[in-house]
């Protein structure tokens, strides 16, 4: 009886010990939830989530405060993703939130730029180059399309262009032929 | 030396249709009056452009160099004038254009200065990089620049060199016409491989369908001062696929994802040492190229054709295609793609164009649903499993076809030709390998982008802070020296008192000092007196009371 108790009371302490040092060993910094979100967003960076930003988002759906169909540039496979990670049903993008539209970048219009660097403020991911009454330009390989820059130009000099397809990015399609009907 | 050879598994007998052109000598076609030469022939970047609209330009000029190692040069056919530089259709799967350069003939194909190179004075790496600068690349068809293979890696010592001259698709016969002719014009290229990669054997695969060109291989081998090995090699397509070839013939097999020298192999197309040759002993970049123009046309054939030349003039020169031709093939019919139209140049990947007619390639019936018989995992030379693959692919399930190696697929098309519901398998692998790859970029254009707005975050918050230490630091140095002028103030007001009530001592009517000494001593009582009330009432307390008396 009594060594019975020992050895359980040995084995509670002896476990004790091993799982409060690999709480302190192993511990894992910040939510790794969120990062797993975050891995799966765009990284547009175009806050139309209603968010600052895809992090600030990943983080908000983490907490359980925004849905997983706020984000259209992720479109419809980025919400399914959100939804297989997080194990929720998957639903339609919400609308309220904007359409997703085709891959697109930023192009300013060099003749009308008049170099106030507003649009490079705006910038989140430091794509616009220029100075203070120089002429700004975008670097089209950095710009993520968020359209960001758009609204606060006061002149009106940068368009979205859509990216077509070219050789070096096109893809080859998915198969698409009759099958033999049998019955 | 009769070395023992070995299998690969799978691999398919197709008809081989290769007499059709096979029997005639190689015909040189006449210099266009029009050449378009896209800067995009070979697997990498794509070339950084050299001249400009209206350069007069000679045979032989450099028109682009490589940008980057895994780049290739272009350069001009013939003598005459840069006449565009724009985007024009391309012989290319996707049907979209692509950047070109239009040179029109003068007629007078004037040559560049050419000065052959003397390989073994120069340091093998100034050889690599003319090789690169002279636009070579694999000439087997996958267009892949010849110059970083030739590299000497300390790593991996190439021991055996393998020229692959076994051309097994169907109907394809550049290299069999070109090693039947110029059999000793390709050994000496092979010579400077093998000087270049210091690789102590090499072996030439022939497959046995084509026993004139290992003949003439052989004898102009036995004419070499450096033992080359001719093996014919059993006809069974795909073994001109280089891993394919490897194995046959060295019982090696390349690792997956792995390059052939990690297992001491290095392997190159006949025509490419061919190429190597004309460039180091003549001085002569790739400017021209072996095709094979075959299927429904009059007179099927080989042509030595300058790079740029129209496909239409090319099908021309082989006497027109027949009235039932409904489309044309580039490269084999195994692997080839249908041209988006005649009127796109020949390129370096071009080795085969193929007139088709409905009766050489009947449209195939209707695909029936996957049986899962497994006849296309039993033709696989790679050792796939084409079945899984096909319903990963299928479902888009992409990261399952990745892990079941779907880049290991060569794309032979064995699968399609054994399976007998007809399903198109090749184009589901290559639907997810492009789609996979996209994803990839996608997912790097997305880590960069984080990349970038976390910087920027961390950058204005760090400016928030300098912005914030600076005003502080402001702020507490125009504190510290307004306290140090309180000082001086208070220190003045102080002095000033002082200075009034030693003033109004010295002032102070002392009218007393002529009083009798009674009187004097009456004085100093209330003076006692009053000195004693002011001292006590401030302990009293009352501020009122204070002020009336001040």
């Amino acid at each position: 009886m009594l060594t019975a108790l020992l050895v359980m009371l040995g084995l509670a302490l002896l476990l004790g010990i091993v799982l409060g040092y690999s709480a302190l060993k192993f511990k894992v910094e910040g939510d790794p939830l969120v990062d797993k979100i975050d891995a799966i967003l765009p990284q547009t960076q175009c806050g139309q989530c209603g968010y600052p930003g895809c992090k600030p988002y990943a983080t908000a759906i983490a907490k359980g405060e925004a849905d997983i169909n706020q984000c259209p540039p992720g479109g419809d496979a980025g919400m399914r993703a959100l939804a297989d990670l997080l194990g929720v049903e998957p639903k339609p993008l919400n609308a309220e939130h904007g359409l997703p539209k085709p891959k697109s970048v930023a192009v300013i219009d060099e003749n009308l730029c008049i170099g106030c660097t507003l649009c490079i403020q705006a910038c989140p991911v430091d794509a616009i180059l220029g100075a203070a009454k120089h002429m700004h330009t975008v670097i089209a390989s950095e710009c993520t399309g968020c359209e960001l820059c758009l609204a606060p130009c006061p002149v009106d000099c940068i368009s979205m262009e859509p990216i077509g397809e070219s050789v070096a990015t096109w893809k080859w399609r998915y198969p698409v032929y009759e099958l033999k009907q049998t019955a | 030396m009769i070395s023992r050879l070995f299998k690969f598994n799978g691999g398919v007998h197709p008809p081989q249709h290769k007499l059709e052109s096979a029997n005639t000598p190689i015909v040189t076609v006449p210099m266009p009056r029009r050449l378009v030469l896209p800067l995009r022939q070979h697997v990498g970047n794509i070339s950084k452009l050299q001249v400009a609209v209206g350069d007069k330009i000679l045979k032989g000029q450099l028109l682009a160099i490589a940008d980057g190692m895994i780049s290739a040069a272009v350069h001009a056919p013939t003598s005459g004038t840069i006449a565009a530089i724009e985007a024009q259709l391309i012989p290319h799967a996707s049907g979209l254009p692509d950047l070109c350069i239009t040179l029109e003939a003068d007629g007078e194909d004037r040559w560049i200065e050419r000065q052959p190179l003397d390989f073994r004075a120069l340091p093998k790496s100034e050889v690599i990089a003319r090789l690169r600068d002279a636009g070579v690349v694999g000439l087997g068809g996958a267009t892949f620049p010849s110059h970083v293979k030739l590299r000497e890696d300390a790593r991996h010592p190439v021991a055996t060199l393998i020229l692959n001259g076994a051309e097994c698709e169907p109907y394809i016969t550049c290299d069999d016409r070109l090693m039947r002719e110029r059999a000793e014009e390709v050994v000496r290229g092979i010579e400077i491989m093998q000087y270049l990669l210091g690789a102590p054997r090499c072996m030439v695969g022939i497959e046995d369908n084509k026993p004139e060109a290992a003949a003439a291989m052989r004898a102009a081998c036995a004419k070499s001062a450096t033992a080359i090995e001719v093996v014919e090699v059993p006809t069974l397509y795909p073994g001109g696929g280089a891993k394919q070839l490897i194995k046959v013939l060295t019982g090696r097999e390349v690792p997956s994802g792995k390059l052939p020298t990690e297992i001491g192999v290095q392997c190159f197309n006949v025509a490419t040492a061919y190429t190597v040759h004309r460039f180091v002993n003549f001085g002569e970049p790739v400017i021209s190229r072996i095709v094979t123009v075959t299927g429904n046309v009059a007179h099927p054939g080989n042509f030595e054709v300058p790079l740029g030349l129209a496909i239409d003039e090319l099908v021309t020169a082989a006497g027109g295609a027949g009235s039932e031709t409904n489309g044309y093939i580039m490269g084999g019919p195994m692997m080839g793609f249908n041209l988006p139209s005649i009127h796109v140049p020949v390129v370096k990947a071009t080795n085969c164009i193929i007139a088709s007619a409905p009766r050489m390639f009947p449209t195939q019936p209707p695909a029936l649903p996957c049986i899962r018989c497994t006849r296309c995992a039993d033709a696989c030379p790679v050792n796939l499993q084409p079945q899984e693959l096909y319903w990963f692919a299928k479902s888009q399930n992409l990261e399952k076809a990745r892990d079941y190696n779907v880049f290991d697929c060569i794309e032979c098309g064995c699968c399609n030709y054994v399976c007998p519901s007809h399903i198109p398998l090749v184009q589901y692998y290559r639907f997810a390998k492009s789609e996979i790859i996209a994803q990839d970029k996608a997912k790097q254009a997305a880590n960069l982008a984080r990349e970038r707005n976390e910087f920027r975050l961390a950058r204005i918050e760090r400016e928030k802070q300098e912005r914030a230490a600076k005003h502080a630091q402001r702020a507490a140095g125009a504190k510290t020296e307004s306290s140090e002028a309180d000082e001086a103030k208070k220190a003045a007001i102080a002095a000033a008192m002082e200075r009034a009530k030693a003033q109004k001592a010295e002032v102070s009517p002392k009218n007393t000092e002529d009083l009798p000494a009674a009187a004097q001593a009456e004085v100093a009582a209330i003076d006692a007196r009053r000195a004693e009330t002011t001292s006590e009432q401030p302990e009293a307390g009352n501020p009122v009371q204070e002020k009336q008396e001040n």
